[in-house]
């Protein structure tokens, strides 16, 4: 009866618990979850099947289910890492870390770690929890806290729980002693000023046995070190320890619990030296200290395992970045070189990166094992190849440089496209510093060109210009080669920018067949006008080549005789070209054709050398000669094209039509000396029918018989050549506390030349903002004013600004200026006009 | 510094990953296959670094996993190759044979391994 009884209770109770079964079927665990995502084919089924898991573990924490929360937590964060959104278990996460049972716990943080980090608002309510479990009394539980602190810990939670975390830094207990240390990193990282806290409890910590803490302790000494140069200064006198825990870790036989192939706690080895080397950086003392032991780690440690090359790696950068004896520096490019020699990829790898950081000081060092390099840039491993390219750019000089140039260029044939740029940059680069010679030089940006020539950068093609303009001798030969280069193919825009430039300006020596290097090839002007006319209809090249062509062929108008008929004909059909660039210049030409022929020649006319400018020439006149761009130094009229954006303008606007003419010079007319060219350049606001007759005694066009008078600003000579003797210096204007000094110097090379500066002066009690000085001289004069030192006179005359005019008078005439000056003061824009007259003779005459 | 940690496999299912600095979680997946596809680019013989972004992948293959470890550019490339290792060793004598399989079902567990080393 009672067994009857017992059952029918154990009926009735099954039946209840299947129903609560039914009602609620307990959530799977994660192993299950797992298999059933991998059983799914295609990412719609799975996202399928997790989107139901998602919904029932929501039903389940509504329910707050504390039995199985753990489990529903862990499959969560299982759905995390695959990638799918899962921030609504963070509040569970906290749930979990507050209960007791340990596994929750666990899940709990584990949780916390992956899914809560400073940016939600949650997380501080996790500090408390935190707190306790710092205290708590199974190790296992502080172990859990300190990690995630460690973790994820934001800087409030850290200033909250340092000192905990402190006290645990100093406990017995050496596998708390370990995390805590870490934690310690963690919170030194996040809030660097409670660095202090930790400085007692670091100075037992070297006296560990326990490797584990040993190891956390080097990395909380490390990271002190990198970020407080006070820490780095008091840590210093740890070196001789940590000598003598490295010699031991050396010397110790066989312990089997630290021992990985053969090499005992490789880990801490590479933190101590790490560390070692952070120390003996800059200090003479400590790299003494350190340099026996360097010396005994590089010569004892066995290579034939990756790990006794990863300790040697790191000893190397160790030497590389103390102040080591220079014995100790050669032992050190010595184990680079084997690395070099090794068959794995990875120690190549890294030998050539080490190699690269220390080309710059032991640079001798290093050439011993170039063709090593140079070899390596046959490597088939992306990653190999490019170092060996930087290596080898850094190892190129004036001995090598042939030799080293033909690898170079063979590298440049059968590289990646992603290197030929960077290759192709670095090769000219090289050749510009140690060309043996100017053929050679030539040779090889062809070769770059005609090999690589659309990975070239832009900045390339008027650097080549220049070059070739400048070795004058070379000109047939570099004209005859372009033009056979692109005879062939007329796709690589850059190569064809160089040709068509070449061509335009040395058209003539092509056709006369005059090189000397090489055969002359023979050539008819109409050949020359064909490869010139494909250029300009192929559907290759671009709007800037386009336009390189057409003014090569219109340069050769005055270069050829027979067929400028054909040019003008060509020119007038791109009048109507759709492309605006194209168009303007083809209607210019025609101009230039029709109403300015006797000007043509002149205009067109060969270029001179020009000089190299240095990147921060051109801010003084915008009017370069066209190093930038070749192409449009041809003249354009007046409202298009650059204005040059100097004074010139300016002064033109205010001046009006007084007989103060503009400050750039008028057109010279047909005559044909070899500055014509570029003076004509300097033309911004040009009016080409009245020049001529505007300037038509020979005696006021200016004469300038030297190359260019403005560039001399341009380049980067000193501005004051053969300073004469002393002239006088004036006061050019003085009014409202404002007064502008002009001193002058004559160059010995020009006498037509005066250099004034002038310095202006403040002695009022506030300061002139925006001070602008513009200048403006009669119509023999040429003025070019370079641009000021700063655009604020400070008061009290405590400081000036300075500005340098240079004046060309060639008529010898006395000189006269009229000055304009704005500036801000007090509050108020204010702006004067002036006469200075009191010119001393000898600055003139 | 270790930036991040990733077990995948050839396929390019993630198998663990953990991240010691925030990144969004439409990055991080985006961030995977990118990983994944340059490691499974490489043949035997090359290098098992590789530049990507702003810092290195130290990769190692086990198999049909590849894990991967990203840094920046301070650590020891070698070292950390080695670490790598060391933690496949771990598994294994935890697990006592890893397996890719194992590997996934026990993914909790690998997180706190991760965790102490």
């Amino acid at each position: 009866m009672e067994k009857n009884i017992n059952l029918r209770n154990c009926q009735t109770l099954n039946t209840y618990v299947m129903l609560t079964h039914l009602r609620m079927p307990a959530p799977i665990r994660l192993r299950e979850l797992i298999r059933t995502i991998r059983t799914a084919r295609t990412q719609a089924e799975e996202r399928e099947m997790i989107q139901k898991e998602c919904a029932a573990i929501r039903s389940s924490f509504r329910e707050e289910d504390n039995t199985y929360r753990c489990r529903n937590v862990a499959k969560l964060l299982y759905m995390h890492m695959l990638g799918y959104p899962a921030h609504f278990g963070q509040l569970e996460c906290l749930k979990l870390i507050a209960s007791q049972k340990f596994t929750d716990k666990r899940i709990g943080y584990l949780g916390a770690m992956l899914l809560l980090d400073e940016r939600q608002d949650v997380h501080l309510l996790m500090t408390n929890c935190i707190k306790n479990d710092l205290n708590h009394s199974t190790q296992f539980v502080q172990g859990l806290a300190l990690c995630t602190l460690g973790c994820m810990g934001s800087s409030e939670m850290c200033r909250d729980l340092a000192g905990e975390v402190e006290k645990l830094l100093k406990t017995s207990n050496s596998y708390l002693r370990k995390k805590a240390a870490l934690c310690a990193v963690h919170v030194i990282r996040k809030v660097p000023e409670l660095m202090e806290m930790f400085l007692p409890a670091t100075k037992n910590l070297l006296n560990e046995k326990n490797h584990g803490v040993l190891h956390t302790s080097v990395v909380l000494l490390t990271e002190m070190c990198e970020r407080s140069p006070d820490m780095l200064a008091h840590f210093r006198k740890l070196v001789p320890q940590l000598v003598r825990i490295l010699k031991n870790l050396i010397m110790s036989g066989y312990s089997p619990e630290h021992d990985v192939s053969g090499i005992s706690d490789p880990f801490l080895q590479v933190r101590i030296l790490r560390l070692l080397r952070i120390l003996g950086r800059n200090d003479d003392d400590s790299s003494e200290a350190m340099n026996d032991i360097l010396a005994q780690v590089a010569t004892n440690t066995e290579t034939s395992k990756n790990v006794g090359n990863a300790i040697l790696y790191e000893t190397v950068l160790t030497i590389m970045d103390i102040k080591s004896e220079s014995g100790l520096r050669v032992l050190a490019i010595n184990i680079l070189g084997r690395f070099l020699l090794n068959n794995d990829k990875n120690i190549r790898y890294v030998a050539l990166t080490s190699l690269l950081k220390t080309v710059q000081t032991d640079h001798n060092a290093v050439q011993r094992h170039r063709s090593t390099i140079v070899d390596c840039l046959k490597d088939l491993d992306v990653s190999i190849k490019r170092r060996a390219m930087e290596l080898s750019f850094a190892l190129v000089n004036g001995n090598n440089i042939r030799g080293m140039m033909k690898e170079l260029l063979y590298f440049l044939d059968s590289c990646e496209p992603e290197f030929k740029a960077d290759c192709a940059s670095g090769i000219f680069l090289a050749a510009e510093k140690y060309a043996p010679s100017k053929r050679w030089h030539i040779d090889t940006i062809m070769r770059v060109l005609t090999t690589a020539g659309s990975y070239v950068r832009d900045d390339a093609v008027p650097n080549l210009i220049q070059l070739i303009t400048n070795s004058v001798e070379m000109h047939a030969y570099t004209v005859q080669r372009l033009y056979k280069a692109i005879l062939g193919d007329y796709s690589q825009q850059p190569l064809v920018q160089v040709a068509a430039w070449c061509i335009g300006e040395y058209g003539d020596l092509l056709v006369s067949g005059q090189c000397e290097e090489e055969e002359p090839i023979q050539v008819t002007e109409d050949e020359v006008l064909d490869i010139l006319e494909s250029v300009l209809i192929s559907n290759m090249s671009t709007s800037v080549t386009r336009g390189y062509a057409l003014t090569a062929i219109m340069k050769l108008s005055t270069r050829f005789t027979c067929t400028v008929n054909r040019i003008k004909k060509v020119v007038s059909i791109y009048g109507s070209s759709i492309d605006v660039e194209l168009q303007q210049r083809a209607v210019e030409y025609n101009a230039l054709f029709k109403k300015y022929d006797h000007m043509r020649s002149a205009l067109l006319e060969r270029m001179p050398v020009m000089e190299k400018v240095t990147t921060n020439g051109p801010t003084e006149i915008v009017q370069t000669n066209g190093e930038t761009e070749p192409a449009p130094l041809e003249t354009k009229p007046p409202p298009s094209g650059p204005q040059p954006t100097s004074q010139a303008n300016d002064l033109l606007d205010l001046l009006g039509g007084n007989d103060i003419t503009p400050v750039i010079p008028t057109a010279p007319t047909s005559k044909p000396s070899s500055a014509g060219g570029e003076l004509l350049d300097l033309l911004g606001d040009i009016n080409l029918t009245g020049a001529p007759a505007a300037a038509p005694a020979p005696a006021s066009v200016p004469q300038i018989s030297q190359p260019p008078f403005l560039l001399d600003g341009l380049s980067s000579q000193p501005l004051f050549n053969d300073i004469a003797a002393g002239i006088p210096s004036i006061t050019a204007y003085s009014k409202n506390g404002l007064k502008i000094e002009f001193t002058f110097e004559r160059s010995n090379t020009n006498p037509s030349v005066t250099v004034i500066t002038i310095q202006a002066s403040n002695s009022t009690e506030l300061d002139m903002t925006d001070f602008v000085f513009q200048a403006a001289v009669p119509k023999t004069f040429q003025l070019q004013l370079l641009s000021p030192s700063s655009s604020i006179v400070p008061a009290f005359n405590t400081g000036t600004i300075t500005q340098v005019i240079k004046v060309l008078n060639p008529q010898k005439q006395q000189l006269r200026m009229r000055i304009k000056l704005t500036y801000n003061h007090k509050g108020s824009a204010m702006q004067d006009l002036a006469e200075v007259n009191n010119f001393p003779p000898q600055s003139w005459q | 510094m270790i930036k991040f940690f990733l077990m995948v496999n050839k396929q390019g299912q993630t198998r663990l990953s953990k991240y010691y600095e925030h990144v969004d979680i439409n990055k991080r997946t985006l961030l995977e296959t990118e990983v994944i596809k340059s490691c499974l680019s490489r043949s035997n013989e090359q290098c098992s670094f590789i530049e990507y972004k702003d810092f290195k992948l130290i990769y190692r293959q086990y198999a049909a996993l590849f894990i991967v470890v990203g840094v920046n550019d301070t650590e020891n490339e070698m070292a950390i190759y080695e670490f790598i290792h060391n933690f496949v060793e771990v598994l294994d004598e935890y697990f006592s044979r890893v397996m890719e399989s194992r590997s996934v079902t026990q993914a909790g567990v690998q997180w706190h391994n991760l965790g102490s080393l």
